[in-house]
This record gives structure tokens, C-alpha cells and sequence, in this order.
């Protein structure tokens, strides 16, 4: 009986051996192991053994059963894998190919540059105002301190619609109105970004439409030097820490004093190139001590309060940042030009 | 204003200076320099040379051959000018000078004929064509006066001279003479000055027996004055002054007129000189034109007046319209001996309306308008006469005819020390502020911390604390203000309600695909009415209209953003872009009146426009181009992102497709519309299949209610069964969805369009509408039974409603 189960395992092995493919495993597994198959039958056979050679045949059978199961599984699983390997190496790509596109759509230039002004000033404790783009003569010139006949309120500059009403040819009339909403008391802290329209023929440095962000800020005791830090904190974040501002006098209705702020040039850090046509500075906004009558007219007292006003051109902002060399590429909505600054 | 640094020397030494320097310190502290620049390019080598003789050439018609003595030799010098003639001082180009463009002079052979340099335009030395004087405009130039043969040329016309150019605002009209610029420089500068005076001969004839004079507008016309002075000979003006007039941009023409344009410039003061003799009568009126009275202007215009324009007359005719320009009829020409020199202060505005409803724009005009200084009107005058009796050889007869009511006090600031420097955050000391006050020429008295400034009349932009504020500030120096942070109790700042949904669905439509675009608000008459949703149209029959449109492009303001946006899609397509996604968010402008009279509604809304392939991955044969469905789920996204529920209606709107558009609702308010634009616009702009969708987005965000809360996950397993309904094709099919979701509550949780089929195995006009329902009961576990019984009553809902069939 020994030899028989020898013999049978020697058959099964080398049928293993031999086998190439799953199903014939299988087959070795039914023909070997199976309930009619040999091993089993020399189990049924142990009867007639003697009690002491019993447990030790069994012992056997069980062991080549066991070597025969476990070579089969091991050679099924090599079978396995190699025809896994195989598929796999069909089934591959050429991952150089362009994946999937993905339609991600992105914002205007001048909404990113406003936001990030708004961004900031808003860390500032700025409130972000919005008000009318058609405006009220009043609020668009007089309440700034522009009254009837002032030569800066020329109807050859402005989208008038009647004599009464025009496009905001800034967005300083924010200014009046929120002051107005506060009753003369309440200090103000605010920008207001929007379209502002003038009189001009489209070309590349003029848009009869462009945005504008004007800031406000009103309480008791502020100081022109507080215009200069918050203007200074602005330039620093908005433009590199390592940029410098410098204030210069200069004139608008509703300031007093009032002055322009320059940044110094990136391009040359100061010592003059083209882009600051040698000066070393570029011009960012204008801004100034809110003019007394302005205050006056919205109800504060100038004697009591007192606060900053300044205005920036986020064409003119992103025109510097980036070198746009035609402002009318903000209103052409080419989509060459917009996606340039959809990455983040 | 043009500011010659040569001229500028003689009041306020700056020599010391390089002119960018100076430049940055009068920039700093109060008037933004534009540029420096010199007079005219590089010119190396031209001296002066005196033709001793000049004949024709003997090979060239239009060619002289000339012999000229330029001081170290005499030079033969072939020159093509006409106007060249022996005797003359002329400027010459040396062999090895350089004139402007680099243009080298070297001796040559002209028609045979050696030539040892050059004989000089203007032009050719690099003086603006502008500026040339007519006689010399097309030949050389001659020098007016002796000089001396071999001289450098070049200064003596002052070529070598820096301009500096002011970019003055409008408070700073002081500045537009050379005189308030030294005030200006010597302020900056901390530096003495010294301007020039009048010195006048006067005979004794007096003035006031030629003439007289009447104002009768004073308030338009404070201060007139009028001299006499007679014996003139008309001429050419020094060649200083020429130079000076050149450097400010000004053509010489004649003495006397260049004496009225050096005082002009040097005191700011525009003064007018009429030809006395053929002024028509012995008395000035000055008044308000009659309506429709007409004159000739100097530059030859008849010109139509109103009574809003100021005439200086003789008593019966204007002869010249007050500070803009003088009449032809009295205009000093070469046979004038006899001046009327007018000196006056004219009303800025009624200047300013004079020059605009003229379109003239003069040196004179430009200084009337800013307000001159009513303290150097008749200074200027007898400047002018000073000059006159130098240079033109007359007689100045004594007195001056006035009118005059013209205020000359100076203004009384009072400014405190504490609170110039509460204002400014700075800690300026008393006797710096008195040291700046000196620098400024303002007298003063100061008494402690109290300063009683008077203000010169120079400067009529000074009139408050605030202005004097500025003074003391831009002098003291803004680079020495310190950086503060504002002291006040700070406010958290942030984005209201709005804006921040405004940012969220931004973020939206670019997550979905689309590009933002910003278009023009301003549209033409037609495209302000195309693609209106009706809720607009309803309200909005009349598109705000501008008064003085520029162009017929920009003449309305938008009610919709999408004609404008097509517009860039169509500028997209023109430029093969072809597949575009952009959305918008702006304001339409709602006006309900036929004339305006009250500002418009402005509402926001949002809007997008589609075209071309939507998906697009080529090499694995994947693309779809946009179509409605498309669109329409943007907007679901949209509606599902704020958590509102809208519903679609087929409907119509000019230039859409009218079997693919929705008008977009929730309730019975309508939202916007979306769809296929009509392709007859479409071809009508140049676009291939567009879609578009429009939104009251300002209606949406108060319609939003932020979640608050918690829906508990449901714990129990979903059933989801399909059922296919065959129906009519007209019924829409998110009808036959509500009688499901109705009849199937409260277990009904999703219904699912999955399939639309028209076609073989249905009757002709049938469709098969496919469902998927799912079914939930967040108590426990549903039933066979329950689900059954639902499914049941919706079955029996829609063959009742919607006679639909089940699909076998």
C-alpha cells in the first residue's frame, strides 16, 4: 500500500508538473483527490490493514494528499499569475496619451484684482459698498464738493442721460452715500469697487468703461499719516513687501490736501528704466484728506471729524502687474487673453 | 506749462541743479513734473556766419554759391535757400558739426561746386516746425539783429536749453507764468529769487485824451485797462525773446505781438494789443454780446455771438471777444504805429463759456479760465509798455484808462500749529512752520501756536485751513510724514450677504466650465432690447437713452447682458475661438418712464452664453458639442446650489429658438429664460449654435435661505423600481414628474427621467418616457407592500392626468 500511495504521488506530481493550464489542475485535483479517486480508494482499503500499520498508512495517505493539494495549488497559482501577467501586459497603455479634459472655467482679471484689493482692506476692517452706476448729479459731483459750473464737470466728459442724471463717472458718489447713511456720527471704513464711465473714445489707453475702487475712511482724529501707513500697508501686500511708496502733492475737488502715491518701480527697483520712464516711480491712485466740505455736506462735522479718501484703477493696477498693453483687451472677452489668468 | 531752465536762471539761480534733480524736488513737493527735456536735439559744430557774398550757382537754377565768413575763415558754402542774400547773419554748419538725427556735415561737391557746410533752417536745427516763424519756414534762418561772425550759434538760439515740462492741476493756475514758477522753485528750493519790474517812460500826452473806457458788466469784467502807446514800429522781436517764446512753444510773429506773448508768459497775465488807428472810435465798451452778433476773429472765422459771451467794443462793434481772442478789423499788423495795449480781468467762467461754445482754446483763454492774479493785471500792463518802448521804438503816453472794481485784498487764514500737526500725525515745530510760511512769500504774524497767514492773490487756491494745511505739508515734505495705522475703534470688515453669494456663484460657473466675461453696459439702440426676459420687458419698455451718445454701438443701457456677450463670442469666432462658455454677472438698468426722469432700477442678474464642442477629448472619439441640456443643467446646478426649486416652461422670446427656449420659474415668478439663441441671429453675428441662459440673480439670493440644521442620514435601505409610461409626445415631461412626485408622496424621494423613446413598437405622435422612482421611508425598513401601493396610486395618478400607458 506504501508503494501504491508512492507511486501515486509520484504521477500526480509529475501530472502537475506537466499541466500548463488551470483546467487541467483541476482535472489532476478530481482525478487524485476526488471522493473516487485512488488516494481514496487505498483509504478505503486501510481496512484490511493491521492495527499498527493503520495509523501510519493513513499518516501517509494524508501526506501525499497533501503534497499532491498543495502542489496543484501552488502551480495554479504561478498559472495564475503569469496568465494575470500576461493579461495585464495586454491590457496596458500609452500613458503619454492626453487625458480627459476637464472644463474648469476661470474669473475675469479685473474680478481677481478686485477681489484681492477687497481681500485686503477687508483684513483693514473695510466694508465693501456698492451704489448706483446712474447717478444723481448731486452725489456724482456737487456732494463732492464739484458744484455747478466747476470746469472738472465738463458734460463733454460725462454719459449724461438728463440734466439731472449721468453715468458715475467715478465711484467716489459712494462716499457721499454712505457717509449720508450714517448720519454724521458713525465712523466710516470702507471700498467700494465699480464701473465707472466717461466720455472717452475707446483706444488703447482709454475705455469709455473701466472700474474703479475707491476707499473711505472717516472717524475723529484721523491722521494724514494714518492715509500714509494704510496706504503703505496696501502697496506692501498688494505689490511685494519689498516695494516703497512715496506721496506727492497733487489736486482733486474732493481732498484736500490731496496727493498722488507712487510705488517704486519693480522693474528697476528704483533707479529708473522705461516702464517708470526713468523716475524709478509709478503712479497707483490718487488719494487725500477728505475736503471739509464733502464731510460738511454729508452731515459730519470737520471740525470733529476728519478722514482719507483714495481711488485706484484696477486696469491701470493690472496693466502694471502684468504688462497688458491694451486696456481694451478687459472688453474684448477674448478668451487667449482671459484664460492666461485662470491659473491660480 | 513749458518751463525753459535758461529763462528760469534769471529769476532763480539753479545752475547748480541737474535739471532730472530739480525736476524730482518740484514733482515732491508740488507739481508733477512730465518730462525734461532739451529745447531740441544734440546740435554740435553750427556757429554764426556772415554771407559776404552770394551768387548764383553756375550749374543749378535754385542753387547760390555763397562766401562766408564764419569768424576763424571764410567758407564757400553752396546753399538752395531762396531767402539767402549777402549780408546776412545766418547759422552755419561747420564741416564735422553734428545736427539733430546725427546728421553729419561734411564737405561735399554740389553740382561741381565745393561746399564747405551747411547754411541752417530751424527745422534743420532741430526747432519744432510749430514754433518757426512764417517768414523762415521754408528757408534758413537769418539772425534778426548783428552778431558776430564765428559766435556759437547754437546758444544764441538758445538750442542748449532744458525744457521742463508741468503737468499743473487746476488749483495750481499760478503756475502758468514764469514768474509764479520761481515763487514755485524758490519755495522748493529754499532759495532767494528775484522776479523783474516795470520800468515805464511815459511822455506826457496822456492816454486819457485818446480814449476812454466803459464796462458794462462788472461782475463779468472787474478790471479793464487800457494804454496808449504810439510811434511803434512793427518788426521782428529780439532774439532772446524769440527764444524764449520758442521754448515755451509759441511762434514768434512780431514785436508787438511777442511782447503781449513774453508778458503773457513771464506774469501769466494775458493782455491784448489793438491796432488803435483802426479800432473805429475813441471809446472801449465792454458788455455782453448781443444774441447773434457777429465778428471776425484774428484767425479769420466769423464768428456767431450770445449773450453769454463777453465783447470788447468800440461802442458799436466788438473787437474782440473777452480773453479768447482779438477781431481782424483792429489786429496789429506791420503798418501799425499806434497801440491800444489791453490790460483786464475778465470773469473765469464767462471765459470758459466763451471758449468752448467757440472751440478756442488760447494761451490767453487758458489763464483767463484758472483765474489770473488781480494784483499783477496792470503790472503786466506796464511790463508790456517797459518792453515796447525798448524794443519797438515808441512812446508810451502816460496813464492808464481804467475800469476798475477788481478786488485785490488778500485772503486771512488763521492756522494753529497743534492742530496742523493733530491733522497731519506729524510734530512740525512753530518755527519750522514760520521758516515754510517765509519759503512760500506768505506774510504772517504768529503769536504762540497761532498763525494769521495773508495769502498773496497769486494764490486764489488757498482759502482754508485745509489749503493751508497742504502748504505747509507738501513744503515740510511728505516723505517726512510717519506711517500710522488709524486709532479709531476698528470694525470687523467682511462681505455682506450678497457678496458673498455673488463670490459663491461665481465660483459655480467657473467650476462648471464657464470663463467670466465683463462686457460694455452701454449697447446700441437695438441690442438694449434684444433678449429681454419678460419680467424685464415688462416693466422696462424704454431703455435709458444717453443725451450725447459717442457712438450708435454704446447709445442705451443694457436690459439684458447677453447681446453684448454674443458680441464677444461673435469677436471670439471671428478669430476661430470656437468653442466659448462665458457667464456674466452685472446690472440691467429698468427705467418704466417714456422720458427719464428718476434714476433706473439697477438689478443683477446673471447670464451665460455657450457655443461649440462641450466635451472634447479627440483621440478617444469623444465629443459633444453644447446644447440645450447643457445649459439647463448649469442652471439646475445653479437652482440646486442655493437649494431653490424652479421649474422649466417652454416659451418664447424674440431672436430665441422658439422650440427650444424655457422660461425659467419658481411659482408662478419668473426667473429668467434659457435656450438656443435664434439662428437667424446667429448668422446674423456670425455664430455657429449658441446657447444662452439669463437669471434674476438678485431675485435667487433672496430667495436663498442658508441651511441651518441637520438632516439626519437615513438609516434605512431605498427601493428603487422603473416604470415606462407611454404618452402623448406634446406632454412635457416634467409635468408627468409632478403628478408622480405628488402621488407618490410621502415615500417618493427621487424621480429620474432615464429614457426618451419615439419611434418603431409606439403609435405615431407617442412617446415612452422611462422613470426610475426611489422610495424611502426614513422610520424603517419599507415594505413590499407600502412600496407596491405607492407605486400603484402613481401609476393611477398619471393614466388619469396624463393617460399614460404602462410600457409592456
Amino acid at each position: 500500500m506504501k508503494e501504491r500511495l508512492q507511486e501515486l504521488k509520484q504521477e500526480a506530481l509529475s501530472k502537475v508538473q506537466h499541466s500548463e493550464e488551470v483546467q487541467a489542475l483541476k482535472d489532476i485535483r478530481v482525478e487524485y483527490l476526488g471522493k473516487k479517486g485512488p488516494i481514496t480508494e487505498v483509504l478505503r482499503g486501510m481496512g484490511k490493514l493491521s492495527k499498527e500499520e493503520r495509523p501510519i498508512i493513513g499518516q501517509l495517505a494524508n501526506d501525499v494528499r497533501e503534497e499532491i493539494a498543495h502542489a496543484i495549488e501552488s502551480k495554479q497559482t504561478r498559472l495564475e499569475d503569469e496568465a494575470l501577467e500576461k493579461q495585464l501586459e495586454a491590457e496596458s497603455i500609452d500613458v503619454t496619451l492626453p487625458g480627459r479634459p476637464i472644463q474648469v472655467g476661470g474669473p475675469h482679471l479685473l474680478t481677481s484684482i478686485v477681489e484681492e484689493i477687497e481681500d485686503l482692506f477687508i483684513g483693514m476692517g473695510f466694508e465693501i459698498k456698492e451704489g448706483p452706476e446712474v447717478e444723481t448729479d448731486y452725489y456724482n459731483f456737487e456732494a463732492l464738493n464739484l458744484p455747478k459750473g466747476h470746469p472738472a464737470r465738463d458734460m463733454q466728459d460725462s454719459f449724461y442721460i438728463t440734466e439731472e442724471l449721468l453715468l458715475r463717472t467715478h465711484t467716489s458718489p459712494v462716499q457721499a452715500r454712505t457717509m449720508g447713511q450714517k448720519n454724521g456720527s458713525e465712523p466710516v471704513r470702507m471700498i467700494c469697487p465699480g464701473k465707472v464711465y466717461r466720455r472717452d473714445t475707446d483706444d488703447a489707453t482709454h475705455s469709455h468703461q473701466f472700474t474703479q475702487i475707491e476707499g473711505l475712511l472717516v472717524d475723529k482724529h484721523v491722521r494724514m499719516s494714518d492715509l500714509k501707513g494704510v496706504l503703505d500697508a496696501f502697496a506692501k501686500q498688494m505689490f511685494g513687501a519689498e516695494r516703497e511708496i512715496r506721496l506727492r502733492p497733487s489736486f482733486f475737488p474732493f481732498t484736500e490736501p490731496s496727493v498722488e502715491m507712487d510705488i517704486s518701480c519693480k522693474m528697476c527697483g528704483g533707479s529708473g528704466c522705461s516702464v517708470c520712464k526713468g523716475t524709478g516711480w509709478i503712479e497707483i491712485l490718487g488719494a487725500g484728506m477728505v475736503h471739509p466740505n464733502v464731510l460738511e455736506m454729508a452731515g459730519y462735522d470737520p471740525d470733529e471729524y476728519s478722514g482719507f479718501a483714495f481711488g485706484m484703477g484696477p486696469e491701470r493696477i493690472a496693466m502694471l502687474k502684468y504688462g497688458v498693453d491694451d486696456i481694451r483687451h478687459f472688453y474684448t472677452n477674448d478668451q487667449r487673453f482671459l484664460k492666461q489668468y485662470h491659473k491660480a | 506749462m513749458l518751463v525753459s531752465l535758461n529763462w528760469l536762471n534769471e529769476y532763480i539761480d539753479v545752475r547748480d541743479y541737474q535739471p532730472e534733480d530739480l525736476a524730482e524736488i518740484i514733482t515732491k513737493t508740488g507739481i508733477e513734473v512730465e518730462s525734461v527735456e532739451p529745447v531740441a536735439e544734440e546740435v554740435k559744430g553750427v556757429v554764426v556766419g556772415y554771407v559776404t557774398s552770394c551768387e548764383q550757382h553756375p550749374n543749378a537754377d535754385k542753387l547760390s554759391l555763397c562766401q562766408i565768413d564764419v569768424g576763424t575763415e571764410t567758407l564757400q558754402i553752396v546753399c538752395g535757400a531762396p531767402n539767402i542774400a549777402q549780408g546776412q547773419y545766418v547759422p552755419v554748419a561747420v564741416p564735422g558739426a553734428v545736427l539733430p538725427g546725427n546728421f553729419k556735415i561734411k564737405k561735399t561737391n554740389l553740382r561741381g561746386e565745393e561746399s564747405n557746410g551747411m547754411v541752417c533752417s530751424l527745422q534743420e536745427l532741430g526747432v519744432d516746425e510749430k514754433d518757426v516763424p512764417k517768414e523762415y519756414q521754408n528757408g534758413i534762418f537769418v539772425f534778426p539783429e548783428d552778431v558776430q561772425a564765428g559766435e556759437n550759434a547754437v546758444s544764441l538760439l538758445n538750442l542748449d536749453d532744458m525744457i521742463i515740462e508741468l503737468g499743473l492741476t487746476p488749483n495750481r493756475a499760478d503756475c502758468l507764468s514764469m514768474a509764479g514758477v520761481a515763487y514755485e522753485v524758490a519755495a522748493a528750493l529754499d532759495r532767494e529769487y528775484k522776479l523783474a519790474g516795470e520800468e515805464v517812460h511815459p511822455v506826457s500826452e496822456k492816454a486819457s485824451e485818446y480814449l476812454s473806457v466803459s464796462v458794462q458788466d462788472q461782475e463779468a469784467n472787474p478790471y479793464y485797462g487800457a494804454f496808449i502807446i504810439k510811434d511803434v514800429n512793427v518788426g521782428k522781436s529780439p532774439l532772446w525773446m524769440q527764444n524764449k517764446l520758442t521754448a515755451a512753444g509759441i511762434r514768434p510773429i512780431n514785436n508787438v505781438v511777442d511782447i503781449t506773448n513774453y508778458v503773457l508768459l513771464e506774469y501769466g497775465q494775458p493782455l491784448h494789443a489793438f491796432d488803435y488807428d483802426r479800432f473805429g472810435s475813441k471809446e472801449i465798451v465792454t458788455r455782453k454780446a448781443e444774441d447773434g452778433e457777429t465778428i471776425v476773429t484774428l484767425d479769420d472765422q466769423e464768428r456767431t455771438l450770445t449773450t453769454d459771451h463777453l465783447v470788447i467794443t468800440n461802442g458799436t462793434k466788438p473787437q474782440a471777444i473777452a480773453g479768447v481772442m482779438g477781431g481782424a478789423e483792429s489786429e496789429v499788423n506791420e503798418n501799425t504805429t499806434t497801440i491800444l495795449l489791453e490790460a483786464a480781468y475778465f470773469d473765469p467762467a464767462v471765459v470758459r463759456q466763451s471758449s468752448k461754445d467757440h472751440g478756442l482754446r488760447s494761451e490767453s483763454s487758458t489763464r483767463f479760465e484758472k483765474g489770473v492774479d488781480p494784483n499783477r493785471v496792470e503790472r503786466a500792463g506796464k511790463r508790456a509798455c517797459e518792453l515796447l518802448e525798448r524794443y519797438t521804438g515808441a512812446s508810451v503816453l502816460s496813464g492808464v484808462v481804467s475800469f476798475d472794481q477788481l478786488d485785490r485784498t488778500e485772503r486771512e487764514v488763521t492756522v494753529q500749529s497743534q492742530r496742523i500737526n493733530e491733522r497731519l500725525g506729524t510734530d512740525i515745530s512753530n518755527q519750522e512752520i514760520a521758516d515754510i510760511l517765509k519759503r512760500l512769500q506768505f506774510t504772517f504774524t504768529n503769536s504762540g501756536d497761532n498763525f494769521d497767514i495773508s495769502v498773496p492773490t497769486r494764490r486764489g487756491d488757498v482759502t482754508q485751513f485745509e489749503d493751508m494745511l497742504e502748504e505747509i505739508a507738501r513744503i515740510y515734505g511728505y516723505d517726512h510724514l510717519p506711517y500710522t495705522l488709524p486709532q479709531g475703534a476698528s470694525q470687523a470688515g467682511g462681505l455682506s450677504r450678497i457678496q458673498k453669494l455673488k463670490r459663491d456663484i461665481k465660483t459655480y460657473f467657473e467650476g462648471a466650465g464657464l470663463n467670466e466675461a465683463i462686457t460694455y453696459s452701454l449697447t446700441s439702440e437695438s441690442r438694449a432690447a434684444m433678449l429681454v426676459s419678460e419680467e424685464i420687458a415688462n416693466q422696462a419698455n424704454h431703455p435709458v437713452k444717453l443725451a450725447m451718445p459717442m457712438s450708435e454701438d454704446h447709445s442705451h443701457l443694457r436690459l439684458s447682458l447677453l447681446p453684448e456677450m454674443l458680441q464677444s463670442l461673435a469677436y471670439n469666432t471671428a478669430r476661430k475661438q470656437n468653442n466659448l462658455g462665458y457667464y456674466e454677472i452685472g446690472k440691467v438698468f429698468i427705467n418704466e418712464e417714456e422720458r427719464v426722469t428718476k434714476q433706473p432700477v439697477e438689478t443683477l442678474r446673471a447670464s451665460g452664453a455657450l457655443t461649440g464642442e462641450w466635451v472634447s477629448h479627440l483621440w478617444q472619439q469623444e465629443k459633444k458639442p453644447v446644447d440645450f441640456f447643457v445649459v439647463k443643467g448649469i442652471v439646475e446646478g445653479l437652482a440646486a446650489k442655493l437649494d431653490l426649486s424652479v421649474s422649466f416652461e417652454k416659451g418664447k422670446i424674440e431672436h430665441m429658438h422658439p422650440g427650444r427656449t424655457a422660461i425659467i420659474k419658481s411659482g408662478e415668478r419668473t426667473l429668467g429664460f434659457l435656450g438656443q439663441v435664434h439662428p437667424k441671429l446667429q448668422k446674423e453675428m456670425g455664430l455657429k449654435e449658441t446657447y444662452v441662459f439669463d437669471l434674476n440673480v438678485e431675485e435667487l439670493f433672496n430667495m436663498y435661505t442658508k441651511v441651518e440644521g441637520f438632516r439626519p442620514i437615513p438609516k434605512y435601505p431605498e427601493v428603487s423600481r422603473d416604470i415606462a409610461l407611454v404618452v402623448e409626445e406634446s406632454i412635457p415631461a416634467a409635468e408627468i414628474e409632478k403628478t408622480i412626485v405628488e402621488a407618490g408622496d410621502p415615500l417618493i424621494q427621487i424621480v429620474q427621467v432615464f429614457d426618451v423613446y419615439q419611434g418603431d413598437h409606439l403609435d405615431d405622435g407617442k412617446k415612452s418616457l422611462a422613470f426610475n422612482l426611489v422610495y424611502l421611508n426614513p422610520e424603517r425598513t419599507l415594505k413590499d407592500k407600502e412600496v407596491e401601493e405607492a407605486h400603484n396610486q402613481i401609476l393611477d395618478a398619471v393614466k388619469q392626468t396624463h393617460r399614460a400607458e404602462l410600457r409592456g
